[in-house]
């Protein structure tokens, strides 16, 4: 079956950023395909490659990079929920004058109509939030 | 390069302030309205006061997107399914609600109500025949 993911929350707030990556690593390994994850809300901050937890708990960012390495996954930031919170990509950053970028391994920044796409590209769509 | 047009639901369960989600939302029903898609706004729980006439932000510097939704029927969403308790249950009735409407194509485009009235048995139902249900 194809699964088009959507992750609503942001990293160590919320478990649903969890449980959506575990259902997608679980998906992929059982020879589903996921057509995309997205990331919109918080869930953005999914994407920040500075998070830095501590060393006994999960890299929640990490991890979604190598699945995403892994698996070709896309892994998709919404632009304009990434702008509100400060996910930025080099493009992003020249573009809006910032003199930094966060962006994750794996992940890229795009517009709402990527999440409309996945939820008609695919048999499923799963939204994780609250 | 047709593909079968899907049947979309946006459902709205929160607050209009307080949180970010219910302006959020409807970023995504305007972007999604792009892409012809069957598709139908459901407003459950505290998502009701979304609709709610004369909303006034002034003194919390939050922006004030409701007269947003009155832009709804001009971009062909014109399902807007409002649950019947949760506006029961917060002492609201529909003289509460915006009076949103839209130009029916079909109907020589006469001006008709978008919001539906609903009961939650109804609204189950309604779930239950969608391709995508994105909830927020």
């Amino acid at each position: 079956m194809k699964f088009g993911v959507v992750v609503l929350e942001g990293p160590y707030t919320h478990e649903a950023a969890d449980t959506a990556y575990q259902f997608t690593k679980a998906a992929l390994e059982k020879g589903h395909e996921v057509f995309r994850v997205f990331f919109y809300h918080d869930g953005v901050n999914n994407g920040t490659r500075l998070t830095t937890p501590p060393q006994d708990d999960r890299n929640i960012v990490t991890r979604w990079s190598e699945l995403g390495e892994e698996h070709g996954l896309d892994l998709v930031v919404c632009v304009a929920a990434a702008q509100r919170r400060g996910i930025v990509d080099a493009d992003e950053a020249k573009r809006n004058g910032k003199d930094a970028d966060n962006i994750a391994p794996s992940f890229r920044i795009s517009g709402l109509g990527q999440l409309i796409e996945a939820g008609i590209q695919s048999d499923r769509l799963l939204v994780f939030g609250d | 390069m047709s593909e079968a047009i899907k049947k979309f639901m946006y459902v709205n369960r929160k607050a209009p302030y307080g949180t970010v989600y219910a302006l959020e939302s409807l970023e995504v029903v305007l972007i999604g309205a792009a892409f012809d898609q069957d598709v139908s706004m459901a407003f459950m729980d505290d998502g009701v006061f979304q609709l709610t006439k004369g909303q006034d932000t002034g003194d919390t510097g939050v922006k004030n997107f409701s007269p947003t939704y009155k832009a709804l029927g001009d971009y062909d969403v014109n399902k807007l399914y409002v649950e019947k308790e949760s506006l029961e249950e917060r002492g609201l009735s529909l003289d509460d609600l915006m009076p949103l409407t839209y130009e029916d194509e079909d109907d020589d485009w006469n001006e008709k109500p978008s919001i539906k009235l609903v009961s939650r048995s109804e609204l189950t139902d309604l779930m239950e025949e969608q391709d995508v249900l994105m909830n927020f």
